[in-house]
């Protein structure tokens, strides 16, 4: 596909070291700033064109004409959303805009469909959902959802006593009597999708999928919290905050928020009445002591600042028992950071880049082919695919026992109407279904994909 | 340094040299050559030498400016020495450093030659001669590039290398693509000039001989007497190929994909055009005493303006006995060269372009001292760094040329054979005046400056830097 990339950001040069890895898309990317193009198109594959994205030259001259989607991703909102009007009316082509104002957060569905936005996205929001949702659930390390949201996957860590230690797959929906399918376990730096004989180990990271009701009660059955927390604490008063602020109180949990800067505080106060505002300096730990982090079933860590993020959890994994979830916006030391012991780690621009990526791959596979939903799972080592099944798909009407699958594929999980079905070997699919196939194979596009 | 990328990549190279002389052996056999086994003898050597430095697998697959260098660099002496070979073994030319200043002549598409006879060759020989040539026009590395499966964008450091011109872009996202793009326009040029020079009655062997020298802008030809006995209508159409060699390949391409107006605005292309007309106006006049028939004259002329102006260096005439003003205008055509991004070689017409502009705002800065003035190119300001970077190129230039005029001072020939000897082949041109003019040759000179001159021949041909990079000491440090 040819995609165009307007602005580089870190968002910006995070999709162009995604989207460039894989051979079949032509990439143009535009910016302002001649030494950071010239530095993106000497390290990847791409070409680069100087200018301002909202120039109906500069847009021609990247190739506007063939573009299947423009992607601009400038620090400027207004920027962002004049470029993708403008190459709306010049080809035509899917356009995404990253748009962070919260003031124009009502505004964005008006302009989406007005000025023919395939995608409106919003970093700190998308943090902020995706925080939100590890507290409701805060066991979990990571989930996503499919069918509509009536399917999760949901990745947590295997602890000392948990009843699933050695034990094999194929036991567990006996012993535990529950409905759900164990479909990816990382043990170390490998990631199996795990056949019946597989046995469960401490320390692995599984990945569960199931409908929300039958996970839940799974995890319960192991011995995991699986209430949402009751109070949080959130050191930084920025846009995350008050997105998550919202989320969280909307869904009854109390939000504390500790904040510097005290014209901040005000602010914070009238948009947030029902958030306890503390005026202080988070890094002091007298003041976090005095509100209660020994005490709290949750904390964030959301400053600007990625080093003060880091030491703010680790105090607080000393002091607490609770889920700690730290924003890192900047440090690119995975490697470093996930050997800290932190619990959860937050990159909004991994996360932004990974939605409008999700949505690039969706859009490549839907030219000639059915893809719902799309999500990385396994640390990016294998990927769940939602699939649609239409009339003449080949693997519909058979039981799934006498299909002739590759290795390293799972059903996971059937749609039919909004009811939602394990698979087992005498299951059929039927045509207007939904399935969701999880596979450590790439760049899936139809179902029939999965066979031999 | 990633030395085990490097000789993987100098592996490829020698390789593939290799299997470029299969075509002479082929030549060989059909035209039932006496000493058959030359080619596979050689083809045997380089494959010795080079598929056992392609199984070094790189350990890291990252590649950067610098080592991008080194290997354009490298290479380009690697397959200068392999590349002659042939003609040692052959024993047409005994002397090693002969053989070597004739191949490095061929792939730098200079086209300057120590031969005095170039008849005497066999077919296949020559065909070499002029195959080098073609293979040097476009380069080995963007050949390799379209084909060797490397990581992306690091590519690019190789093509930079060893492309002329001062900014290289890329006509598509993907530098394979792109490299693959350069090479169709190049074969489908050439292709064109083949089937046009047999249509003029030429046999298929000197078709394609004198269509690799045109379209390398090399200049090797396979007579003594270079082009001047061919008919008119193969030299108009030689002469107007030369021409269409010069000009910057993104103008094709451009053209290819219908952006016509993009194609009509380069600067670089319309200043090449008129300055051919000019100096072919020029010397028209200046020689028409000489040749008294205008047709003739104009023919005359226009071959030998286009030959200079694009480095190819063929002649139909002995310009060596025109008057003074049409050497001298050959002369300064010899700096000039062709457009950036062309096969040609010299200092480019762009550059000389920026220079000029450079001069101009630089007047208007003292008479207007507080004025703002952006030297411009295809209507866009340039940036600062990229006038600094043709400056120090232009100066780098001149240090070379200067060194080399003084360690070939030492064979204590005239002044005129020097200075043109050093200009014909640091610019890639081929023949120069007097003792080097075009019908004699570089025997003249000793070993050592056979030498000076075979290097700057490469020297000239990938731009300078590549190759001083190789006396830094810092960068063969581990």
């Amino acid at each position: 596909m040819n995609i165009i990339i307007v602005g580089l950001g870190k968002v910006g040069q995070k999709l162009v070291e995604r989207l460039s890895r894989e051979e079949e898309h032509s990439i143009t990317v535009v910016d302002l700033r001649r030494n950071i193009l010239e530095d993106v198109v000497n390290s990847y594959d791409v070409m680069g064109v100087s200018g301002s994205g909202a120039s109906l030259e500069i847009l021609t001259e990247a190739g506007i004409g063939k573009t299947d989607i423009l992607i601009a991703v400038t620090g400027s909102d207004e920027l962002n959303l004049l470029t993708c009007m403008i190459a709306r009316k010049l080809s035509g082509c899917n356009t995404i805009a990253r748009v962070r104002n919260p003031e124009y957060k009502k505004e964005v569905q008006l302009f989406q469909e007005d000025l023919g936005l395939a995608m409106v996205i919003n970093p700190e929001f998308t943090a902020a959902q995706e925080i939100a949702r590890l507290l409701r659930f805060p066991s979990a390390i990571q989930i996503d959802t499919f069918a509509k949201g009536r399917v999760e996957i949901l990745k947590f860590k295997i602890q000392k006593d948990s009843p699933l230690c050695n034990i094999q797959v194929a036991d567990i929906s006996q012993k535990l009597s529950c409905d759900i399918l164990i479909c990816g376990v990382e043990r170390g730096d490998d990631a199996f999708i795990p056949g019946g004989d597989f046995v469960l180990r401490q320390d692995d990271y599984i990945s569960i999928v199931g409908t929300i009701k039958d996970a839940t009660h799974f995890i319960k059955k192991v011995g995991l919290k699986t209430n949402k927390v009751k109070d949080t604490m959130i050191v930084g008063g920025g846009k995350t905050a008050v997105y998550l602020a919202t989320l969280l109180i909307r869904a009854g949990i109390d939000v504390k928020i500790i904040e510097q800067n005290t014209d901040r505080c005000e602010e914070l106060c009238s948009l947030l009445p029902k958030a306890t505002i503390i005026n202080g300096d988070g890094t002091e730990n007298r003041l976090l002591l005095e509100e209660g982090i020994e005490t709290t079933e949750s904390f964030v860590a959301l400053t600007n600042m990625d080093e003060e993020n880091v030491m703010l959890s680790l105090y607080a994994k000393t002091m607490n028992q609770g889920k700690i979830i730290t924003k890192i916006n900047r440090i690119t030391y995975d490697e470093v950071i996930s050997n800290l012991g932190l619990d959860t780690i937050i990159y909004p621009k991994d996360i932004t880049a990974e939605y409008i990526l999700r949505f690039v791959r969706a859009k490549n596979n839907s030219i000639g082919s059915n893809i719902e939903t799309m999500h990385d799972i396994l640390d990016g080592k294998a990927e769940a695919l939602e699939f649609n099944i239409k009339k003449n798909a080949p693997i519909a009407n058979q039981t799934i026992e006498s299909l002739s699958l590759k290795s390293g594929i799972l059903i996971a999980c059937i749609n039919r109407d909004g009811t939602i079905i394990t698979p087992r070997g005498k299951d059929i699919i039927l045509p207007g279904d939904t399935v969701i196939i999880v596979t450590t194979h790439k760049g899936f596009t139809d179902i029939k994909d999965i066979m031999e | 340094m990633n030395y085990r990328m490097i000789s993987h990549v100098l592996g490829w190279v020698i390789s593939l040299e290799g299997i470029c002389m299969l075509l002479p052996f082929l030549c060989a056999l059909i035209y039932g050559e006496q000493n058959i086994w030359l080619f596979l003898i050689c083809m045997a050597i380089c494959f010795l030498a080079g598929i056992p430095l392609t199984l070094i697998r790189p350990r890291q697959k990252n590649m950067f400016a610098k080592e991008g260098f080194v290997i354009v660099a490298l290479s380009w002496i690697l397959m200068s020495i392999f590349g002659a070979i042939p003609f040692f073994l052959s024993r047409y030319i005994p002397n090693f450093v002969d053989a070597l200043f004739e191949t490095a002549s061929g792939f730098t598409t200079t086209g300057a030659s120590i031969l005095t006879d170039v008849e005497a060759l066999p077919k296949s020989l020559l065909f070499w001669r002029s195959f080098t040539h073609w293979i040097g026009g476009m380069g080995v590395i963007v050949f390799l590039v379209a084909l060797l499966p490397l990581s992306g964008g690091d590519n690019l450091h190789l093509i930079r290398a060893e492309s002329p011109g001062h900014s290289v872009g890329k006509l598509v996202p993907h530098v394979k693509t792109t490299a693959k793009i350069l090479y169709a326009i190049y074969f489908g040029l050439t292709l064109l000039q083949i089937g046009l020079l047999k249509l003029g009655g030429l046999d298929w062997f000197s078709s394609l001989t004198l269509s690799f020298g045109t379209a390398g802008t090399g200049g090797f030809g396979v007579l003594n007497s270079s082009i001047a006995s061919y008919s008119p209508y193969v030299q108009w159409v030689i002469t107007i190929f030369m021409i269409i060699f010069g000009v910057d390949f993104t103008f094709y391409y451009c053209i290819l994909m219908r952006r016509f107006k993009n194609a009509l605005k380069m600067e670089e292309v319309r200043t090449y055009i008129g300055v051919i007309l000019a100096c072919v106006f020029l010397v028209c006049l200046n020689v028409s005493s000489q040749i008294p028939n205008i047709w003739e004259n104009i023919r005359y002329s226009a071959f030998q303006v286009a030959s200079i102006i694009t480095t190819t260096g063929f002649s139909t005439t002995d310009f060596d006995l025109w008057p003074q003003f049409s050497k001298m205008i050959l002369l300064g055509l010899m700096f000039l060269g062709a457009c950036a991004g062309s096969t040609g070689g010299g200092i480019k017409v762009s550059r000389l372009l920026v220079l000029v502009k450079s001069i101009i705002k630089e007047v208007r800065v003292l008479v207007h001292p507080k004025s703002t003035i952006k030297v411009k190119l295809n209507g866009r300001p340039l940036e600062h760094e990229t006038l600094r970077g043709i400056s120090v190129f232009f100066m780098a230039y001149c240090f070379v040329f200067a060194a080399s005029l003084l360690l070939i001072s030492l064979d204590n020939l005239d002044f005129t054979t020097n200075f043109t000897a050093v200009a014909a082949t640091i610019g890639n041109i081929g023949p120069g005046l007097s003792l080097v003019g075009p019908t004699r040759n570089f025997a003249c000179f000793s070993s050592l400056s056979k030498v000076v001159l075979t290097l700057a021949m490469i020297i000239g041909r990938l731009e300078i830097f590549p190759i001083l990079i190789l006396f830094s000491g810092k960068i063969w440090k581990r």
